[in-house]
């Protein structure tokens, strides 16, 4: 017993691990999802299919058997990731999966007058994406956004099954340590609460701001 | 390393062994997950605001906890204050509470799709709070319901590998273990990825014909 400042601070160190996973995840998770939703709604069947399949494998096998996919059997193709590079990997392009049929669904509900008066006053079709449907879209997707952002912490927490230092592993090792469960467990119980309730909280402050003006025009 | 079929098939009935586990921990963990979302749906339309503002709290911790860390925490945890429970029990139970979470906001959802003038009208026609909720509500809220409780099902199955971690020997154990003991592992990772991926194709196609026969619940 004793150096429970040393236990800890082991911890904290985890969550930093946490907390770097999901920041990095989410950003690669953002991009995938824009660029397989957009892929989904495009012009050339080619995009839609590589689109489709990526979100139909990324969605239809589970999160852990890609993470150790990704760290397992893709050395043996000559890529070796660290565990911090397959886990960022393996969040990002699962939860991305999940985000793209969000941005599909965004963009879709937009009404279809929007498109027509794009026509009619003569925007390309990057000028009707970029200026007309995403500033409508984006209100729609932000709300499950948020919620798959804390899918993907609490996803995080499998990483520390390929080795990776996260919250949950240095919990593991802490239990290994002090014969203590209760302490580690509940503490990063309540950590991972906290890093919850943070994004939630941030993506409803982000919608306040995103929506503003938007009333009455809805 | 080359891919061997002659492995695969010397591997493939330990497999299918920890597939079948697989989807007994999903069948009995989505009956877990149903009856107590049941009760949390319940318990937060409670109109003691004690009960209600608990059961919401429990909800929001378990919700935005991870999974794993609930396994270990019942695995690890409780049999430090007496509850010793073998590691199947304690992943069905951890699984089912997890996603009993998600459960009770469909059926929540389910029960505020119905229109509120079929209360107001249940209510004019002088129906009992029975009648109303057997012959009204229920046979409205309940349909829609079913493709999203379906939907957490097949999250479910998913999410079964996590198991593995509090040492039950479903697919994904299986498939590490044979790993482990013969240095091989593309054989049966992608094996495992290929009967997920099998079995969530043939979900998607039951939960389309599912949609398409009761309709969704409107988000």
């Amino acid at each position: 017993m004793g150096d429970w400042g040393g236990y800890l601070s082991l911890i904290l160190q985890g969550a930093l691990v946490t907390i770097k996973l999901t920041v990095l995840g989410s950003a690669l998770a953002l991009v995938m999802a824009f660029v397989a939703g957009l892929g989904r709604v495009s012009r050339f069947a080619v995009l839609r299919a590589l689109a489709t399949t990526y979100i139909e494998f990324f969605r239809g096998t589970s999160i852990f058997v890609q993470l150790f996919w990704v760290y397992f059997v893709l050395p043996f193709a000559g890529f070796t990731l660290t565990p911090l590079q397959a886990g960022v990997m393996a969040l990002g392009l699962n939860v991305g999966a999940y985000g793209a049929e969000v941005v599909r669904g965004a963009i879709l509900s937009v009404p279809r007058d929007q498109y027509e008066a794009c026509i009619a006053v003569n925007l390309t079709r990057f000028q009707r994406m970029r200026h007309v449907i995403l500033p409508q879209a984006l209100p729609l997707m932000l709300p499950t956004f948020g919620n798959n952002a804390i899918e993907l912490l609490k996803a995080t927490a499998v990483v520390s099954l390929i080795s990776l230092s996260d919250m949950t592993f240095q919990a593991q090792v802490v239990r290994a340590q002090t014969g203590s469960t209760m302490v580690p467990f509940v503490t990063i119980l309540v950590l991972y609460f906290l890093m919850s309730l943070a994004i939630s909280r941030g993506i409803r402050a982000l919608e306040a701001r995103v929506t503003r003006g938007l009333d009455g025009v809805r | 390393m080359q891919w061997d079929w002659a492995f695969v098939w010397q591997i493939m009935p330990t497999l299918l062994q920890g597939l079948k586990l697989t989807l007994i921990i999903t069948l009995l963990a989505s009956v877990v997950a149903m009856v107590l979302g049941l009760v949390f749906a319940i318990l937060r339309r409670s109109s003691v605001p004690a009960v209600s503002r608990t059961t919401g709290a429990v909800v929001e911790f378990i919700r935005g906890t991870p999974l794993l860390v609930q396994l270990y925490f019942i695995f690890y945890v409780l049999p430090d204050i007496g509850i010793r429970l073998p590691a199947l029990v304690a992943g069905v139970i951890g699984m089912g509470l997890h996603y009993a979470t998600y459960t009770a906001e469909v059926y929540r959802g389910g029960i505020e799709n119905v229109a509120k003038g079929q209360w107001e009208a249940a209510r004019a026609t002088n129906l009992t709070m029975r009648q109303t909720w057997v012959h009204v509500i229920i046979p409205q809220a309940v349909p829609p319901m079913i493709p999203a409780l379906a939907n957490y099902l097949i999250a479910m199955f998913k999410e079964t590998p996590l198991l593995s971690a509090i040492t039950v020997l479903e697919l994904m154990n299986q498939a590490k273990s044979v790993a482990n003991s013969s240095y091989r592992y593309i054989e049966p990772m992608t094996l495992v990825g290929v009967f997920f991926l099998i079995m969530s194709l043939i979900s998607v196609v039951l939960l389309r014909g599912l949609e398409a026969r009761f309709g969704r619940l409107g988000k």
